[in-house]
């Protein structure tokens, strides 16, 4: 219903026919905005406000694991006698605490072999996930390589991809030597050249833009 | 085909709405005659049985009208179930129904065996066992949900391939099949969420890869990656963040989408098959004096060359 100020408000002006547009209920003239548009645009906010109070804090209690990194890890695999520089040793230890076997993961073992030109004193220790889509590689005496069994991904004794459909060489975990007992830590990805990057999921490559496309995630480890 | 008479239907059953009147001189009350109801003498005292029968009978309509006359739902159920649908219709039409249905039995079977499972690494494994070997029907309930996930995904990508082969997600239905897409994609996540809860190495590794291939998307595919599995390394909160997500937080969002669906599907009606043509509204000029000189049809059926 309009009220007086409604009735009047402009009618001095033009006859209403040829106003372009009549001027809304409760509008006074020289006002920027009316209270019913101040109200809506105040009770949006407000309500805006509000809903993000709750969601925001949500959300971001469902993405925090996204930017928490957990504490470094070393476990001891075994004396520093037991690996040679010719051939792998098989070592299961624990990557993820307290979720029991699941947590575990395998790592393949072996001393720095001049050949390579890596200092005789250092280990390196490749993981075994395949970096095809995750699937456990196996070490093939025989052969020399590395084989998945899931979709015929190969990697030399390196870990350098031969075959298949792998995008990069396999993972790698940081070693050191305490009390005569090797130790491995942290996991880190490769790339091609075998240089240290952070750890990279499966089915992503590194190095060049690829550091790009895959960037590194806060969750990871800085590569040694 | 030998036409089978259909048996007839109650009025009293029928709504109103679609209730045939009696045709003048048919039906009602016999001409000249008083109706049968008509008292001619003071109507006896009922006794209190009678009275009380007659309450009894009478109280299965009181509750629904009353419920009725809060709530519209007559009109409204009547306008949904007595809806008009297209000549043509066949089984292909039930695809829809047959998913909704299936997701309805993993929704129940679901909730019965979210009271024995226990979504923990180390239990997880255990109460499954438990489940199909301890609990009476566990088995039962269980391979319903696990079976009738494969069954869901193949009803709606059957469903999908009918609306397509159709034409069915044509104007003015192009909103429909957008929400049918999404329903699709959130089909896929419960079928993967579900999958790791069993805890076992086929459902580990399988997360695993289901996790690395989401990873190799470009730029953000290794945060995605990350938010899934609640770290770097699937794990502990992997397994029950998986677990709200295929409880929670997905079977929401399906439930809310398969209203939105049904709603546009009760508004806008379905869409017949391709092979049925559209028919000649009564009175309208002969298709074939419209389309003469267009297309020189001269067989003189119009709908053949109504297209």
């Amino acid at each position: 219903v309009a009220d007086d100020a409604d009735k009047m408000n402009g009618a001095e002006e033009a006859p209403r026919q040829q106003r372009a547009k009549p001027d809304p209920p409760g509008y006074f003239e020289g006002e920027s905005m009316t209270r019913r548009r101040a109200f809506t645009i105040a009770a949006q906010g407000i309500g805006g406000i509000a809903g993000a109070a709750i969601v925001l804090p949500a959300v971001g209690f469902a993405v925090a694991p996204i930017f928490h990194r957990g504490k470094e890890r070393w476990e001891a695999v075994g004396p520093v006698n037991d690996f040679v520089e010719d051939t792998y040793r098989q070592v299961v230890f624990t990557e993820t605490e307290g979720i029991g076997d699941a947590g575990k993961t395998t790592a393949y073992v072996r001393k720095g072999s001049k050949q390579f030109e890596e200092d005789p004193n250092s280990f390196v220790a490749v993981s075994n996930r395949c970096v095809h889509l995750g699937c456990p590689v196996r070490f093939v005496e025989a052969a020399g390589n590395f084989i998945c069994p899931c979709h015929g991904g190969v990697y030399d004794f390196q870990g350098k991809r031969i075959g298949g459909p792998p995008v990069r060489p396999l993972d790698q975990f940081q070693t050191r030597v305490r009390n005569g007992q090797v130790e491995v830590g942290p996991r880190y990805s490769v790339t091609s050249q075998l240089e240290p990057v952070r750890a990279r999921d499966p089915g992503e490559f590194t190095g060049g833009i690829w550091e790009y496309l895959y960037p590194p995630r806060p969750s990871t480890f800085p590569p040694p | 085909m030998p036409k089978i008479p259909l048996p007839k239907i109650p009025e009293s059953i029928v709504p109103a709405p679609l209730r045939k009147p009696a045709k003048p001189g048919q039906g009602g009350a016999a001409k000249g005659q008083a109706p049968a109801d008509l008292k001619t003498s003071p109507p006896e005292r009922q006794t209190h049985v009678q009275r009380l029968t007659d309450q009894a009978k009478e109280a299965p309509v009181d509750v629904l009208a009353w419920v009725d006359q809060r709530t519209g739902a007559t009109g409204f159920l009547t306008g949904m179930l007595y809806r008009k649908v297209p000549k043509g219709t066949n089984w292909f039409y039930t695809l829809g129904s047959a998913t909704l249905f299936a997701f309805i039995v993993q929704a129940v079977t679901g909730v019965f065996l979210a009271m024995f499972y226990t979504p923990s690494t180390t239990q997880a494994y255990a109460s499954i066992a438990h489940i199909n070997n301890g609990v009476p029907l566990g088995a039962l309930v269980h391979g319903m949900h696990k079976w009738g996930s494969s069954l869901m995904v193949i009803l709606v990508f059957l469903h999908m391939g009918r609306t397509f082969f159709f034409g069915a997600y044509k104007y003015p239905r192009e909103l429909n099949w957008v929400i049918g897409v999404v329903l699709l994609i959130l089909t896929m996540t419960m079928a993967f969420t579900g999958y790791l809860l069993p805890f076992d190495q086929r459902s580990f590794w399988a997360s695993v890869v289901g996790i690395n291939i989401n990873g190799t998307g470009p730029v953000i595919g290794p945060y995605l990656s990350d938010a899934l599995r609640a770290g770097p390394e699937l794990g502990a909160t992997t397994l029950s963040r998986f677990y709200s997500i295929h409880m929670l937080l997905v079977p929401g969002a399906i439930i809310a989408l398969i209203g939105a669906h049904l709603y546009l599907v009760v508004k806008l009606g379905t869409t017949a098959p391709p092979w049925v043509r559209a028919e000649k509204p009564k009175g309208a000029a002969p298709v074939s004096q419209l389309d003469a000189g267009v297309e020189g049809n001269g067989s003189g059926n119009g709908a053949s060359s109504s297209r």
